[in-house]
C-alpha cells in the first residue's frame, strides 16, 4: 500500500491505473454478509428443493420476483444510504399501474402516453416526498407513510370515480409489450433486463461517479456534508424521485405484463424492499452500503420466498424463514461492519 | 502591521429575547493561535458559529483583511479560507479516509460521461497529507474513518482543511475527548499549522492546553468578553478564575478545602 505515497502531489492530476480489488478487502466490504446469506439460502433450497428448484423454471421464478423487487430496492437502498426511508413505493406502484391502465386502456390513448404519464407521476410523488422531508424536517418515515396512505386512497377514489371499478384492463401494443412486459423464453420476465440496467446505472452513480460520495456523505453526517458545500436538499429530493421512479416503472411493467391493473397492487413492496436492502448490508441509519449488497439482498429474499414452493413444505413457513434471516443478516452485517471499522492490520490477511 | 485576517467589531447576537453575545471585539492574525476560553454556556459555540458563517451577528461588523464581509452561509466563510473542525473531527465514520477527505471536492479522472471518482488518488493524497502531520500509522486510504483514533480523526480534518487552502482554522474542543498523549499530538499539529502561517482559533476549557499553544487569549463570561490578553500576561490561576467567573471558583475551592480538613480531623480521631 506504500505505492500510493509515491504519487504526484499536484491536485487534480489524472492517474490512469485501474482500481483492483484484492481478496484482503473482501472482509471489510458492506456486502460480505449479504453474499454469505445469498449463498446459504441458495444451497439450502438447492438441497431441499431438488432438481425443480435448480431448473430453468425454478431460476425464472425467483429471478422474476428479484427483478421486480430489485428495480425498487436499488433506488430505495440508495435513499437509505443517504439516511432516508421511502415507504410510499407501494402506493406509487399502484397509482402508476392504474394510471397507465386508465389512460391507455380505459380511455384508449396510445400506450406510450400512459407510460410517460405513469412515470411522470412517480417523479412528481418523489419530488413531493423529497420537498416535504427537506423543508419540514419531519422524519421521512412519517412523510412517506403519509404519502403511502394518501396516495393509496387517492388511487382508489379516483379509479372508482373515473372507471367505476378497482381493476382496469389494458391491451398494450407491440413495442410496449415486448420492451416492458413479455416473458423471454416463455419464463423470464423482461424486467430482469431492466433490473440489470438499473443496477448498472445506480452502481455507476454510487461507486464510480463523483456524486456517489455525496450520497455517502449526506447519509453519514448531514451537517458536515452541508458544511463542505454539498447541496444536501437537492441530493435528497433527487434520491426520493429515484425511488418513486423505480416503483412507477415496476407499476408500468406489471400493468403491461398482466394486461391489467388493480388498485391494491404493490403494497407488499413497501416492506420487501426494506428487507432486501437491509439484508444487503445497508445501514438503516445511512452512510453505509453498496449496490452489489442490495442485489444480493434482493436475490436472498426472492430465493426464500420462491424456494419454499419447491420444498414441498407449506409455504406458510416462508415468512418465518425471512424473519429469522433478517435478524441473522443484520447481526452478521454488524459484525462485518465492525471488522471494517476496526484496526486495519487485524482485518488484513495480506501483508 | 497588516490588517488582521479576521476582525470582529462590537458583535452582538441574540436569539429572540435572549442575548447570547454582547459587544464582542476580537482579532485573528495569520500565524497566531487565538484561544477562546469560557465555561459551558458562555457563548463560545455561538461565537465560532458566527466566525464560520452558520449564524449571522445581530449587530456589529466582521472584517476580513480590512474589508467588511457578511457570511450568509458556511460556504461564504469557507470561500474566505475559514474552516471549522468539530470535536469529533466532523468526518464520516463509515466512509473511507480518501472519500471523506475529498467530500464536496471529489477528484475525478477521465472525461465526459466516463468521469469517475479517482479513489486511488484521493486515498493517496489523504494518507500523504496525514503523514505530513505526523500520523504515520495510517497508510491505507481505503480504511474507514471510524477505525481511526480521536486524534487521528482530528488530524484528518485539519489536514483536509489545510490541503484545501484554509487560512483560518477554527477548532472546537479538539482535545476534549482525547487522552493525554493524543491531545499532545493534536497540540503539536496546531503548532505546525501556526508555523505555516495559518491562523487558529482554538476553543477549549482546558487551560493547560490553551497555555501551551496560545499566543492570544479571549475569555468569555456570559456572552461578554471578560478578558483579552496576550501570552504571558496572566497566570494559570487568573485564567482559571476568569473562566469560572472569578469568585465562584475561589468559594468552591474554599468549600473543598473545608471537606479535606474535616476528613483529616476525622482520620485523627
Amino acid at each position: 500500500m506504500a505505492v500510493q505515497l509515491a504519487e504526484p502531489t499536484q491536485p487534480k492530476a489524472r492517474l490512469g491505473s485501474p482500481s483492483g480489488a484484492s481478496v484482503s478487502e473482501l472482509a471489510r466490504r458492506p456486502e460480505t454478509g449479504a453474499l454469505i446469506g445469498t449463498l446459504s439460502v441458495f444451497v439450502f433450497f438447492a438441497i431441499f428443493g431438488g432438481g425443480q428448484f435448480l431448473s430453468a423454471g425454478g431460476a425464472a421464478s425467483w429471478l422474476n420476483v428479484a427483478a421486480e423487487l430489485g428495480i425498487i430496492a436499488i433506488p430505495v437502498g440508495l435513499l437509505m444510504i443517504a439516511g432516508e426511508l421511502d415507504l410510499s413505493v407501494g402506493s406509487v406502484l399502484a397509482s402508476s399501474s392504474m394510471t397507465v391502465a386508465i389512460i391507455s386502456g380505459h380511455w384508449g390513448a396510445p400506450v406510450i402516453v400512459g407510460i410517460v404519464a405513469a412515470l411522470a407521476l412517480g417523479l412528481v410523488v418523489g419530488f413531493l416526498n423529497g420537498l416535504l422531508v427537506t423543508r419540514t424536517n419531519v422524519p421521512s418515515f412519517i412523510v412517506t407513510l403519509a404519502t403511502l396512505f394518501g396516495l393509496s386512497g387517492l388511487t382508489l377514489g379516483l379509479s372508482r370515480v373515473v372507471t367505476g371499478t378497482t381493476s382496469v384492463a389494458l391491451k398494450p401494443g407491440s413495442p410496449a409489450k415486448e420492451v416492458l412486459g413479455t416473458l423471454v423464453g416463455g419464463k423470464f420476465e423482461v424486467a430482469i433486463f431492466w433490473w440489470i440496467a438499473v443496477v448498472l446505472a445506480v452502481g455507476w452513480l454510487l461507486h464510480i461517479s463523483p456524486y456517489g460520495n455525496w450520497v455517502f456523505a449526506v447519509g453519514g453526517d448531514k451537517e458536515s456534508a452541508r458544511a463542505t458545500g454539498i447541496p444536501v436538499q437537492g441530493v435528497k429530493i433527487g434520491l426520493f424521485m429515484g425511488s418513486a421512479f423505480g416503483a412507477a416503472l415496476v407499476g408500468v411493467i406489471q400493468s403491461i405484463l398482466y394486461n391489467s391493473a388493480q388498485v391494491a397492487n404493490g403494497q407488499s413492496f413497501v416492506f420487501n424492499s426494506i428487507i432486501a436492502v437491509v439484508i444487503g448490508g445497508v445501514l438503516l441509519t445511512g452512510g453505509y452500503g453498496s449496490v452489489v449488497g442490495i442485489v444480493l439482498g434482493t436475490l436472498t429474499f426472492a430465493i426464500v420466498s420462491q424456494g419454499i414452493y419447491y420444498t414441498g413444505w407449506n409455504s406458510d413457513w416462508a415468512a418465518l424463514i425471512l424473519g429469522v434471516l433478517i435478524l441473522a443478516a443484520v447481526l452478521m452485517n454488524n459484525t462485518f461492519r465492525r471488522m471494517a471499522l476496526s484496526h486495519a492490520p487485524r482485518t488484513k490477511r495480506k501483508a | 502591521m497588516a490588517a488582521p485576517l479576521l476582525e470582529l467589531k462590537d458583535v452582538c447576537k441574540s436569539f429572540g429575547a435572549t442575548d447570547v453575545l454582547t459587544g464582542i471585539s476580537v482579532q485573528v492574525n495569520p500565524g497566531e493561535v487565538l484561544c477562546l476560553l469560557g465555561d459551558n454556556g458562555a457563548g463560545k459555540s455561538t461565537l465560532i458559529k458566527i466566525l464560520s458563517g452558520v449564524h449571522q451577528p445581530t449587530s456589529g461588523t466582521i472584517q476580513a483583511g480590512g474589508e467588511p464581509v457578511a457570511f450568509r452561509s458556511p460556504r461564504d466563510a469557507s470561500a474566505r479560507g475559514i474552516a471549522t473542525v468539530h470535536q469529533f473531527g466532523g468526518t464520516f465514520p463509515l466512509m473511507s479516509i480518501g472519500r471523506s477527505f475529498f467530500v464536496g471536492a471529489e477528484p475525478t479522472k477521465w472525461r465526459g460521461p466516463f468521469r469517475r471518482f479517482d479513489r486511488k488518488y484521493a486515498g493517496g493524497i489523504a494518507v500523504k497529507e496525514m503523514q505530513s502531520l505526523g500520523i504515520t500509522r495510517v497508510t491505507d486510504g481505503d480504511r474507514l474513518v471510524g477505525g481511526l483514533s480521536g486524534g487521528e480523526r482530528q488530524a484528518l480534518a485539519i489536514a483536509r482543511a489545510v490541503y484545501f487552502g484554509a487560512k483560518l482554522l477554527i477548532l472546537d474542543e479538539p482535545t476534549a475527548a482525547l487522552g493525554v498523549k493524543e491531545a499532545a499530538h493534536v497540540l503539536r499539529i496546531i503548532m505546525q499549522a501556526r508555523q505555516k502561517g495559518i491562523a487558529v482559533v482554538l476553543v477549549t476549557h482546558h487551560v493547560t492546553h490553551a497555555m501551551t499553544v496560545g499566543d492570544h487569549f479571549a475569555v468569555l463570561i456570559r456572552g461578554a468578553l471578560a478578558a483579552d490578553f496576550r501570552k504571558g500576561e496572566r497566570s494559570r490561576e487568573e485564567i482559571t478564575d476568569l473562566m469560572a467567573g472569578g469568585e465562584a471558583m475561589a468559594e468552591l475551592e474554599a468549600e473543598i478545602e473545608a471537606f479535606t480538613t474535616t476528613e483529616a480531623k476525622a482520620g485523627q480521631l
